[in-house]
């Protein structure tokens, strides 16, 4: 049940709207700094040093504030909505795109839908109001612990997540040979697995401590590709 | 190599800024450089090439009510490898108090062959306060690969946190110089432009890798990469 | 070779839709918020004509916004913007990842998120027109987002389409065969596709129309105007239960 519960989260079919994001593949591809499968090789390795210690680090940490809510019901709504207002903050203080913050929060409000229907729980309504949904981190953070699952397993699904959704994204653009494709993510297991044991392990840090890697195409290609005209990912 | 330097800007009552304290040792040395302007300006003379491994250099800088405050250096510093590996290691603090003005603009940071260094800015702003703030990161000197340099820059407004970035590049981290990351750009930067007053500006594109992004709070934020430093500061020109 | 007109009254084709006083839909659930209709089909088959000649059609009697998951971003809009039947800020377009059957069927996040946005941005609604991306044969629209759904088809694509079935033709609440001004041109046999669709299809309707010589789809939009109607007694019906 509980392993299930793992597995049914990180599956890339569970509908969390997550096929329509690149990851800034697109862009990548559009600029000719990604053509073939080396150059997805060294994109996802960005990817997995810049973008899934934040993102892991975030879940898990949103994770934890949420699982002490769970474990002590009668902790006061300021004892969990300050935590997780701080970690919106914090995350929102990280991703310097605008296009990037919506990319987030529009994942996140998709999660949150997947998440409430698959596990329903108080502690959605708990994350911090906007209108375009919570960042995605915190998200997953929140389903995941409604879901029974542990931080790191937190931790090691957002890492996960980050690394198959350009590799899907790349399959679709660049006609990659999914076997390929496969046997590159499968190489990056262990590099992957370490991330996320490591975000977890800070997980426990003040929102402020949580790692802050800033990768300068990430915010770029970004903003450029949120002025495309014809794009088939959202971000 | 220890060194503390000292920067303490305050509102002269008479529309112009005064020095109350300016102090620094070597390598870190100071110069009052006035231009006749509301605005004290201080430039950083680097004694020596620098950082270097095992160096430990600190600036704090404090600008008050009404104060306000440029801080530029004459020259790029050079992290370089100290003898047995340590890392080198500049902290800069920087509290700005309501309708102060800092402008931080020091020349680029060159990230030489084998550096370990850690540059880590950390700035607090009272509502109210201005700031500008540029970083520019060179990833080794002519023809040369990097060491490993670490770039970490938080900024609180108004006691919220308004920007958290931290710019690690070098062989040690897989993928730094890749296509997500840097693309093969040897110079990378940013200038953070904080001002309550004016509306913050829209998106914008600046350049094929160049944009200025609009940050949640009264800030935005210009981030570039370009193949070297004159390219870089043609976008981050303040 | 029939007109496409004779259609509407040929006695010989009872399932075609509407008939006066009948309502041959299954009951809508009842709704506390605007009827969604998909209108999905391969490419070129003539979506945006329809969506634009719904809006022609109803905008004047219904509140109305138009989804569109086209990968141009903008050109859906532009199209009904030129067509100057629908204000631009009733139309939202959602980028699809390459994967426009996903985008209405297995993961309709991004899809629901658009519907919740315009109704956020426009107040309530009567009806959400969702257009798929152009797919094949087999994409449908899964029930969690829309309450009925239209496929289109056209004659150009030859009169062997209702024939090969899929479950677009065979499962659609309403099957449209688009372009029958064409049907000469390209020797497509009216009579073939109907007798095919009716094999299909039961009694599930099938409307031929051509947007080129009706642009305001007339029958079409009679069986949206009965189907919005129908939900909206629902809804009254809901309430009326309520107290
Ligand atoms: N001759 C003819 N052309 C049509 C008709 N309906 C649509 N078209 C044309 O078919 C083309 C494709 O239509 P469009 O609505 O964009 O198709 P979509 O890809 O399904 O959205 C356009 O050039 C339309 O003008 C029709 O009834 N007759
Ligand atoms: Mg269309």
């Amino acid at each position: 049940m509980h392993r299930t519960a793992y597995l049914l989260l990180a599956d890339g079919r569970f509908p969390s709207g997550g096929h329509a994001h690149s990851s800034g593949l697109e862009a990548a591809v559009a600029a000719g700094r990604v053509t073939d499968l080396a150059g997805l090789e060294a994109f996802l390795h960005g990817r997995l040093s810049y973008a899934a210690p934040v993102t892991a680090a975030f879940t898990a940490a949103t994770h934890l504030t949420a699982a002490r809510m769970g474990r002590a019901p009668s902790a006061t709504e300021s004892d969990v909505k300050v935590p997780f207002l701080s970690l919106d903050r914090e995350l929102e203080a990280r991703t310097v795109s605008p296009a990037l913050r919506l990319a987030s929060r529009r994942q996140g409000r998709a999660l949150l839908r997947a998440g409430r229907n698959t596990w329903p729980s108080e502690l959605y309504g708990q994350l911090p109001k906007h209108p375009d949904g919570p960042h995605q981190p915190l998200a997953l953070g929140v389903t995941t612990a409604a879901a029974g699952l542990s931080a790191e397993e937190a931790a090691q699904i957002a890492a996960y997540g980050v690394l198959t959704g350009p590799a899907s994204a790349a399959v679709r653009l660049l006609g990659l040979d999914p076997y390929q494709v496969q046997n590159l993510l499968a190489r990056m297991a262990g590099s992957c697995d370490e991330i996320a044991a490591a975000a977890a392990a800070v997980a426990h840090k003040s929102p402020q401590e949580l790692p802050a890697h800033a990768a300068p195409l990430a915010d770029i290609s970004a903003e450029l590709h949120a002025t495309w005209e014809v794009r088939l990912f959202a971000s | 190599m220890r060194a503390l330097a000292r920067i303490v800007a305050e509102a002269d009552g008479r529309g112009g800024t005064r020095l109350a304290r300016l102090r620094g040792e070597p390598p870190l040395q100071l110069r009052h450089t006035p231009d006749g302007s509301a605005t004290a300006t201080v430039h950083l003379i680097g004694s020596a090439a620098g950082p270097l491994g095992g160096d430990d250099l600190r600036i704090e800088i404090e600008v008050g009510e009404g104060a306000s405050l440029c801080v530029r250096s004459v020259a790029a510093s050079i992290a370089l490898p100290g003898r047995d590996g340590t890392p080198s290691r500049t902290t800069v603090t920087a509290v700005v108090a309501a309708d102060g003005e800092l402008r931080w603009l020091p020349e680029q940071l060159v990230a030489a062959a084998g550096c370990r260094h850690q540059a880590t800015s950390t700035v607090e702003l009272a509502g109210g306060a201005r700031l500008l703030w540029r970083e520019e990161l060179i990833c080794g000197r002519h023809d040369e690969r990097p060491g490993d340099a670490v770039v970490s820059t938080s900024v609180d407004y108004d006691g919220a946190p308004l920007l958290r970035q931290s710019l690690t590049i070098g062989p040690g981290t897989p993928g730094w110089d890749g296509p997500a990351v840097l693309g093969g750009a040897r110079a990378t930067g940013s200038l953070l432009l904080v001002d309550p007053a004016a509306a913050p500006a829209p998106s914008a594109v600046l350049g094929a890798t160049a944009v200025r992004m609009p940050l949640t709070g009264p800030a935005t934020l210009v981030s570039a990469t370009a193949p070297d430093a004159h390219v870089l500061r043609g976008y981050l020109d303040a | 070779m029939r007109a496409d007109h004779a259609y509407d009254h040929d006695e010989s084709v009872p399932h075609t839709h509407p008939e006066p006083g009948v309502d041959p839909h299954p009951p809508l659930p009842q709704l506390d918020r605007a009827v969604r209709i998909g209108i999905g089909g391969p490419v070129g088959s003539g979506k945006t004509a329809l969506v634009a000649a719904l809006c022609r059609a109803l905008a004047g009697e219904l509140r109305l916004a138009v989804v569109t998951n086209d990968i141009y971003t903008t050109e859906d809009a532009d199209f009904l913007k030129r067509a100057g039947v629908l204000d631009p800020s009733r139309i939202r377009a959602v980028e699809t990842g390459c994967c426009p059957h996903t985008a209405i069927r297995d993961d309709i996040s991004a899809n629901l998120d658009a519907v919740e946005e315009l109704e956020d941005a426009l107040g309530p609604l009567d009806l959400v027109l969702v257009e798929s991306g152009g797919d094949n044969l087999t994409a449908t629209f899964s029930k969690g987002l829309v309450d009925q759904q239209i496929f289109v088809v056209d004659v150009a694509g030859g009169d062997k389409v209702p024939r090969k079935g899929g479950p677009g033709v065979t499962t659609a609440d309403l099957l449209v065969i688009n372009k029958t001004d064409l049907a000469p041109l390209v020797g497509a046999d009216l009579a073939v596709m109907d007798r095919d669709a009716r094999a299909r299809r039961g009694t599930l309707p099938t409307i031929f129309q051509s947007i080129a010589q009706d642009p305001q789809a007339s029958q079409v939009a009679d069986w949206v105007r009965h189907v919005v109607a129908h939900a909206a007694g629902a809804h009254a019906h809901a309430h009326a239960g309520a107290h």
